[in-house]
């Protein structure tokens, strides 16, 4: 995780920001890192009955106890596979308490400018996961889906609503 | 001046003299002649006069005066306490409250001059002091019974005091010896005292007293103290005003001679007022003060203090703490448990590690860190009196606005629980309360119909029970009409006739605490907007504490609220499920029993098992959690049965694991999780399990 090291000494000057990058299958996607509290390896997850569907349960951080949830599942795709790569990411938004997310695998730290980014395409409106993104960065002929991390969180489906 | 440093402690202490005031007002509705609690207003109204002068809220300044000056009147028998009295000084009350509640937001005590409110209190005081006040003061009697002797000659001054009487007697003022007794049936010392201190500060200044000012405010003294006192006045007017003040039986003072005093000399002998003449012997004396002589009067001057101490039981010494400090605290606590708990584990399953040795120290740790956990929970426990002070108040308004006469009885109100219990417990209460001055309690008249006496009883009691504490709230009223009840759950559609036949009276009382389920016929402003029992029922419950009805038609009702002693720590039967581990409240715990299959009844297709002659359901752990089947199918189930209330439930589960001090943390506000899941714990290896609400299950 050296890239996460290196971030501290990119410019933040100007309208660029810093996204970790995480795999999902195929796909890369960019979340904030002003958001990210902290990523762990795979833990003991406990399940937690009667829950919403996407979350796999609880883990033990350092004495918390933080809910933690499958993005695969929030986003309807197969089930996770816990491999070596998988890491839980520990999301803060500013007022709320930390939540944990599971991707497959944290690939690395980019900036990316202001032009790099460009709205989400809206091309299908009727696909669940438009909302949960905020725009899409272009990063070495790569094309990385930037998360909305708070609409990813809270959720934005009537029924998920917290 | 900036006072804001000081808004808390003002606050806080805003409220003690109000809840005080508000005491006292109830005491002296009953009993207008008792003088104590004259004395007791007029100190509280004095003491939050001053107290809102210095933080320069002036109209809350002026309502305080004017209500002392009231109880000056009446302290002084120029008038006498009318009901018409008491309800403009509770009037004025709520006044102040309201001042305070605005302070309490915004640092500001708002633009309400409550002007009326003053000008009631003036009118009444003029009206029944207006010719009095004309009247000399009676001459104060002189004459003393027995001399106590002019203590006063004893006062050790320190080098700084001597210095500072110099300077008074280079501007000519006098400098006296006072010592002042209090009769011996003088209850509140402190007031007296406080009094005369009062009356001489309004005529010079008092430099120094034995026992010092912090101790007579804190009651150690017996019934004299002594001071030295500096004035422009004349020794019979200081005498006179001393005198003034009730309840003093004897004042000898005398012009005061430091160089005498520091040397310790019996010159400076008692001297009764009507003889001595001040010795107006101005020469400035010279500083000299062995310092053999100095550390002999010590001892001299400590002497009666410490034989004053004994006599009297030290006040506890207290401290405020930012309640966020101990919720750290407490967190800390309940870290060093888990870690205790880890070792715990590892010395378990480890057997090779297990020497006596280490055995030894984890005991010991285990003791020490459940005496911490004890002590800190102490800490945070508070009595409910608190909360529960403010109910006479409100129950003597209720009585005047519902026409109904009726007496609250507290018992318990030492009872403990902890502060954030205590926070939320109040709006339950009060409303259970005011359901029972409303709707439980029938009109006068109704009563004497009913050969009841007139005025109605709501109790409210207050009581540990084991690891519980109960709060009872009773009312000897008409008690609830289950009939009524029941027709009007079959009105609302809550019920239909058929399910109604089949319920329990217990069943039908529940029906109580559902929303929007109120049977008061009217509503009125103090009750029967529907929202209520449930509120009351899910504020509880979110306290881990539950909530039980019982009545008897014509005799009244009872709610009873059990509340847990503590949130963050319990003790917990862990047990396993499956796969998984979850831990259940030993608090709700009845028994372990070992059911067999074939003892398992089935009523209504819900499970049931006889146990000595209870009919006890049976809840299936692993399906309500949806857990994977456990190990097959055995001969012999193990249940572990529950109770809310008196209802009894049995969680059938797979295997104990034992007992264990957990400590509750929230899965936080993400997961949608049910009710019956109250929290997850931290075990001994970092493993999570969750903790069952029993209340959700039964």
């Amino acid at each position: 995780m050296e890239d996460i090291n290196d971030v501290h000494n990119l410019d933040m000057a100007g309208n660029s920001k810093q996204y970790i990058v995480v795999c999902l299958g195929a796909e890369q996607y960019g979340i904030d890192i002003k958001y990210v509290d902290n990523i762990v390896r795979n833990q003991r997850i406990t399940r937690v009955p009667k829950a919403q569907h996407y979350f796999k349960g609880v883990i033990n951080l350092r004495g918390e106890i933080i809910p933690v949830m499958s993005l695969r599942l929030k986003f309807g795709l197969a089930p996770d596979e816990f491999t070596n790569a998988t890491r839980i990411i520990i999301i803060k938004l500013e007022t709320q308490s930390a939540i944990g997310i599971i991707v497959d695998e944290v690939k690395e730290v980019v900036t990316l400018a202001g032009n790099s980014i460009d709205k989400a395409t809206t091309s299908d409106p009727s696909d669940p996961l438009v909302q949960y993104l905020s725009g899409v960065g272009k990063h070495n002929d790569g094309l990385i889906s930037l998360l909305n991390i708070s609409a990813v969180i809270m959720g934005r489906e009537g029924k998920d609503v917290v | 001046m900036d006072v804001s440093q000081y808004l808390e402690i003002f606050i806080d202490e805003t409220k003690e003299h109000l809840q005080t005031l508000s005491d006292q007002l109830m005491i002296l509705e009953q009993e207008p002649e008792n003088m104590d609690t004259i004395n007791e207003i007029f100190r509280a109204a004095h003491s939050l006069k001053g107290m809102a002068g210095t933080m320069g809220y002036k109209r809350m300044q002026r309502l305080t005066h004017d209500m002392e000056n009231v109880f000056q009147e009446i302290r002084s028998g120029n008038m006498t306490v009318k009901p018409e009295l008491v309800d403009v000084l509770f009037r004025g009350l709520d006044a102040l409250e309201g001042y305070l509640a605005n302070i309490l937001e915004s640092a500001d005590e708002g633009t309400e001059d409550n002007e009326e409110i003053i000008n009631t209190l003036n009118g009444i005081a003029d009206a029944a002091t207006g010719k009095v006040k004309e009247e000399p003061k009676k001459p104060a009697e002189e004459a003393p019974k027995q001399s106590g002797g002019a203590k006063y000659s004893n006062i050790h001054l320190s080098e700084y005091d001597i210095n500072t009487f110099e300077k008074a007697k280079e501007q000519n003022e006098n400098i006296f010896g006072v010592t002042v007794y209090l009769q011996e049936t003088c209850i509140l010392k402190v007031a007296r005292a406080f009094l005369v201190f009062k009356a001489l500060e309004e005529l010079g200044e008092v430099i120094k007293s034995v026992p010092d000012i912090q101790d007579i405010e804190d009651e150690k003294f017996d019934l004299d103290f002594s001071l030295v006192y500096f004035t422009k006045e004349d020794m019979e007017k200081v005498k006179a005003a001393i005198e003034n003040v009730s309840e003093v039986r004897e004042v000898v003072i005398g012009p005061f001679n430091f160089e005498d005093t520091s040397e310790q000399k019996e010159e400076a002998k008692p001297e009764s007022v009507k003889e001595s003449e001040p010795k107006n012997d101005t020469k400035p004396a010279p500083v000299k003060k062995p310092a053999a002589a100095q550390a002999a009067a010590k001892p001299a001057a400590a002497k009666p203090a410490a034989a004053k101490k004994q006599s009297k039981p030290a006040v506890g010494r207290t401290v405020r703490v930012d309640i966020e400090k101990l919720d750290v605290l407490m967190n800390l606590v309940s870290e060093l448990i888990i870690a205790k708990n880890g070792l715990v584990s590892i010395n378990s399953t480890d057997d090779t590690k297990s020497d006596a040795a280490f055995n030894e120290q984890i005991e010991y740790l285990e003791s020490v860190t459940t005496n911490l956990h004890e002590s800190v929970m102490k800490v945070r426990m508070v009595p409910i009196e608190s909360v529960v002070s403010r109910f006479p108040r409100m129950i003597r308004d209720l009585s005047k606005k519902l026409g109904k006469k009726m007496e609250l009885h507290m018992t318990g109100e030492e009872t403990e629980l902890d502060r954030t219990v205590i926070d939320e417990i109040g709006d339950p209460l009060q409303h259970l309360l005011r359901n029972s001055a409303d709707h439980g309690l029938e009109s006068n008249d109704e009563r004497i119909a009913l050969g009841k006496e007139e005025v109605g009883n709501i109790y409210l009691d207050a009581y540990q029970d084991g690891n519980n504490v109960n709060i009872e709230v009773r009312d000897d009223g008409a008690g609830i009409n289950i009939e009524k009840v029941k027709n009007k759950a079959i009105e609302k559609g809550t019920l239909t006739a058929e399910q109604a036949e089949h319920m329990t009276d217990k069943e039908i009382i529940d029906l109580l605490f559902r929303p929007s389920f109120s049977t008061a016929e009217k509503i009125t402003d103090v009750s029967g907007r529907g929202v209520g029992l449930d509120v009351v029922k899910t504020k509880i419950e979110g306290l881990g504490g539950n909530i039980e009805c019982k009545t008897a038609l014509g005799e009244g009702s009872s709610f009873i609220i059990r509340l847990p002693l503590t949130l963050a720590i319990i003790q917990a039967l862990m047990v396993e499920l499956g796969p998984e581990k979850y831990a259940i409240p030993l608090g709700s715990i009845e028994t372990i029993e070992d059911v067999l299959v074939s003892d398992i009844k089935s009523v209504q297709t819900k499970e049931v098992i006889n146990l000595r002659g209870t009919v006890i359901p049976l809840i299936r752990l692993d399906q309500i959690l949806d857990i994977e089947a456990g190990s097959g199918d055995t001969d012999i189930l193990t249940v572990v049965i529950v109770k809310k209330g008196d209802k009894l439930a049995g969680l059938v589960v797979d295997n104990l694991i034992g007992q264990q001090e957990i400590v509750i943390k929230s899965i936080g506000s993400y997961i949608n999780c049910s009710k019956m899941i109250g929290g997850a714990t931290i075990l001994g290896d970092g493993e999570i399990a969750l903790i069952l609400e029993v209340n959700a299950l039964v």
